[in-house]
């Protein structure tokens, strides 16, 4: 039964490869392996392609391989096995320079948000400008005025301007978010990974950072893709799913393609009842 | 680009560029600290007294003396017998200075405690403690010495006094983070004073007390190491003292050295241990 | 079944204060500690203390010498722990598991730090004597050795703690190590650091009045001048003198740490 459901899937993905020939897609997931010891393989055999302007939400069981499979895009882990193809880059044989250039391109953003705790948001979100920096610009601290400005834009569009020169530590976690998330975009990322960006915010703040987040893609044109605990948030926000459990790809589809028999494939029966809960 | 509607939070520096900082009191404190710490370093190095030295000869001596310190260790002046033998007393005047000093020290923290104690007793017990602090061992000990002669009196006596401030301070602040719960619930029972510390406050509070006891004896050795060579407390350190000052054995130098960084390195193993196992935040000075 | 737990615990107890008294009781015996005079000799410290070491009209005069000597105890003290705390910071950084360029240099950076605050200040002190002869800057190497060691283990803890996840975020945006130790984990763990700057020197202050004794320099060396000529009105003095100076330094830094913490 497993392996019929498998081979659905597996023909499904690869007629996403067959329309990313035609226009290359912005990221290509090819044989992807990952272990971080000998033994156990956390991912194996991942393949997907993604096209820009998606907006695709990651879902599986704790420990199914999710924040790997993002780390592996920017390769913040080593890449095992396989290959990561980003926008005509090899990612898994790139240089020193070339990764750099690689991860000025991808935006990242983090379930604990990630900041420096005791700086200002301001200078936070400025973080995200090193990347184009060389050593010494950064280290001296230089921001053009136009950087700045930026910063400023994007903290109005995501309603924290007025907490600019606060300290971080001083935020809410909602707020906390919301650096995280112009931090990312400062950097002009074709693509934003987000691990797990609600995990520890409360339903309301986790409804505004999912709306920044999915006007990020419908009217900055930025893909993004979300590692996610909630199949409804997933649901309601995402063009496409694609479920993981133990390192496979059990689902890769539509949001109205998940069906709760597929959900509880990709969750085990018995887990995905304490969730729904 | 887009355009900022309304560029009311943006603060301006003096030159009119987009200012970073938030300008906050800790910042300038930071700063002014840094700029303080290197300027007093450099009048400091003006205020050396630097009569007979002579650089270039001092490292290349230094160079050799360490090598033959740590390369060719030796025992000439006395046996292995009599040097585990002046370990034990070091380590001897450690545990008796630690040992007594963490008895007295807790009655004191239990008056110093501002949640077990009355506020002005708390106080004044702060203050004695931290007068005694101030007043380094060794002074300690050399002033002990007259009164009462030089022995192992005087040594345990002046290290006492150290361990006790020391302990006085821990105790007391891991006192002050018992649960108020616990307290409230044991006076509501009509628990007198006594019940309450040995029922509330001495169980939760035990292993800290026990980590903070094992860390002030990590200290006390090196201080028992340092009083036998300063103030002739007997001991490794006053070998140590003989050896470098009064025979000029290097070889017997670099092996009491030896010696004390393998019993110092044990009981910093043993005292990190403790350290993860009981304060899982990082340790508070 | 709860019982049992609670008699083991009971014998636990019993056992270890056992050997504590036991530990204790040999302490005593190889050091020849004796209680009774232990006890004894403690009042009647006291009282000689309050009898002897009072501060006359003749002491005060002594007054000028000995705040110079102060002075240059202070300064040492404080010069070896900024240069240390420069070191120390480089030490830091290539020791903690978040910052560190790779495996060796942090075994070489925790193995320097391990020997360092290991091996006594005294020990240093003496050893570093025999060529550096009596003067400041032996006690400045003693002192700046030690702390080298003692503050490299606690910018270790302080960077391990305070900077991993920013570290993860900030190599994610493409910035250098340097962008990253300098804007993201140097200010993340500088108060921490200050202060831990601040106590280093609180503690230097006290160890350079020992190192002193032994280097001939400084406010030990007046006071062991003292001591040993017994004019015990000048040592009352000497010591009153470094304990308001240890004071208003603890005063001091408190402030600080108040405030940047
Ligand atoms: N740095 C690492 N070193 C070794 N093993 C790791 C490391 N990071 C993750 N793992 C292991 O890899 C597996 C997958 O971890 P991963 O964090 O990718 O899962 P996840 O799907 O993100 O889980 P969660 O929902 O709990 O965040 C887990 O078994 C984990 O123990
Ligand atoms: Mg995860």
């Amino acid at each position: 039964m497993v392996e019929r459901v498998c081979t659905f899937f597996w023909a499904y993905s690869s007629f996403y490869k067959w329309k990313g020939e035609a226009i290359m897609s912005l990221l290509q997931v090819v044989g992807l392996g990952k272990s971080y010891d000998t033994e156990t393989k956390v991912l194996e055999n991942v393949n997907f392609d993604i096209e820009a302007g998606e907006f695709v939400s990651i879902i599986g069981p704790s420990g199914a391989g999710k924040s790997t499979l993002l780390r592996c895009i920017n390769r913040m882990v080593t890449i095992s096995e396989g290959n990561v193809l980003f926008d005509g880059a090899n990612v898994g044989t790139l240089g020193k320079k070339q990764l750099r250039r690689l991860r000025t391109n991808i935006g990242m953003v983090f379930q604990h948000y990630n900041l420096v705790p005791r700086l200002t948001v301001i200078e936070n979100v400025l973080h995200g400008r090193f990347g184009y920096k060389t050593t010494l610009q950064g280290v001296l601290g230089r921001f053009t005025e136009q950087e700045k400005k930026r910063a400023f834009y994007l903290l109005q569009k995501l309603g924290i301007e007025e907490h600019a020169y606060k300290r971080c530590d001083q935020l809410s976690g909602g707020q906390q978010q919301r650096v995280g998330i112009a931090r990312a975009l400062i950097q002009d990322p074709k693509l934003v990974l987000c691990d797990e960006p609600i995990a520890s915010l409360d339903p309301n703040a986790s409804k505004v950072i999912m709306d920044h987040l999915k006007s990020i893609t419908s009217e900055l044109g930025i893909t993004c893709m979300v590692n996610l605990h909630q199949v409804e948030v997933a649901q309601q926000y995402s063009d496409r799913i694609i479920g993981l459990n133990q390192g496979k790809v059990v689902f890769d589809g539509s949001n109205h393609q998940l069906t709760d028999d597929r959900i509880n494939r990709i969750y085990g029966t018995q887990t995905r009842e304490l969730i729904t809960v | 680009m887009e355009t900022i509607t309304k560029p009311t939070y943006m603060k301006r520096k003096k030159d009119g560029s987009i200012s970073l900082k938030s300008g906050s009191k800790s910042e300038r404190v930071m700063r002014w600290t840094i700029i303080l710490f290197i300027l007093l370093t450099i009048v400091g190095f003006l205020f050396f007294d630097y009569t007979g030295l002579h650089l270039t000869t001092a490292i290349t001596e230094t160079a050799y003396n360490l090598k033959v310190m740590f390369l060719e260790p030796a025992l000439n002046h006395f046996s292995w017998g009599e040097a585990l033998y002046q370990i034990g007393i070091t380590l001897g005047l450690a545990v008796l200075s630690t040992v007594l000093g963490a008895v007295i020290a807790l009655f004191l923290s239990l008056m110093a405690a501002t949640n077990l104690s009355k506020e002005w007793i708390s106080k004044i017990v702060r203050i004695i403690v931290a007068f005694i602090r101030a007043v380094p061992t060794v002074l300690w000990v050399l002033i002990f010495a007259i009164a009462a002669g030089l022995g192992s009196e005087a040594a345990v006596l002046g290290m006492l006094f150290h361990s006790i401030a020391y302990l006085v301070k821990a105790f007391s602040e891991a006192f002050e983070e018992v649960d108020k719960g616990i307290l409230e619930a044991l006076r509501a029972t009509g628990s007198n004073w006594w019940h309450v510390v040995m029922h509330g406050v001495l169980p939760s509070t035990f292993t800290y007390l026990l980590s903070w006891t094992f860390l002030r004896f990590e200290i006390n050795f090196s201080v028992a190491v340092a009083m036998g060579a300063a103030a002739g407390a007997g001991g490794i350190g006053f070998e140590l003292f003989m050896a470098s000052g009064f025979y000029f054995d290097l070889s017997e130098v670099g092996f009491i050295t030896y010696a004390i960084l393998l019993i110092a390195i044990i009981l910093e193993v043993l005292s990190t241990r403790l350290k993860k196992r009981y304060f899982p935040a990082s340790v508070r000075h | 079944m709860n019982q049992k737990v609670m008699q083991k615990r009971k014998w636990q107890s019993t056992l270890f204060l056992l050997i504590i008294i036991a530990v204790t009781y040999l302490s005593a015996v190889i050091t020849n500690f004796n209680f009774v005079d232990g006890l004894a000799a403690f009042p009647a410290a006291i009282g000689w203390i309050i009898s002897n070491l009072l501060i006359t009209q003749e002491s005060l005069e002594r007054l000028p010498t000995i705040l110079e000597k102060l002075n240059e105890t202070v300064f040492m003290s404080i010069a070896a722990t900024t240069t240390a705390a420069v070191i120390s910071i480089f030490l830091g950084l290539m020791g903690s598991k978040t910052t560190s360029l790779n495996g060796i240099l942090s075994v070489v950076a925790r193995f320097i730090a391990a020997v360092s605050r290991n091996i006594p200040v005294v020990a240093w002190a003496l050893i570093l004597l025999l060529s550096f002869g009596q003067n400041s800057v032996t006690g400045y190497l003693a002192l700046f050795v030690g702390t080298v060691g003692f503050l490299t283990r606690a910018f270790i803890e302080s960077i391990d703690e305070a900077s991993q996840s920013s570290v993860e975020a900030l190599t994610a945006t493409g910035a250098t190590y340097f962008h990253i130790v300098n804007k993201a984990v140097i200010p993340q763990c500088l108060p921490q650091m200050i202060s831990w700057i601040l106590f280093m020197i609180e503690t230097n202050i006290r160890s350079a009045t020992l190192v002193g004794i032994l280097t001939g320099t400084g406010i030990g060396y007046t006071f062991d001048m003292y001591y040993k000529s017994m004019n015990y009105n000048a040592v009352a003095l000497v010591t009153f003198s470094i304990v308001i100076a240890v004071i208003i330094i603890e005063l001091i830094s408190n402030y600080i740490r108040k405030v940047i913490l």
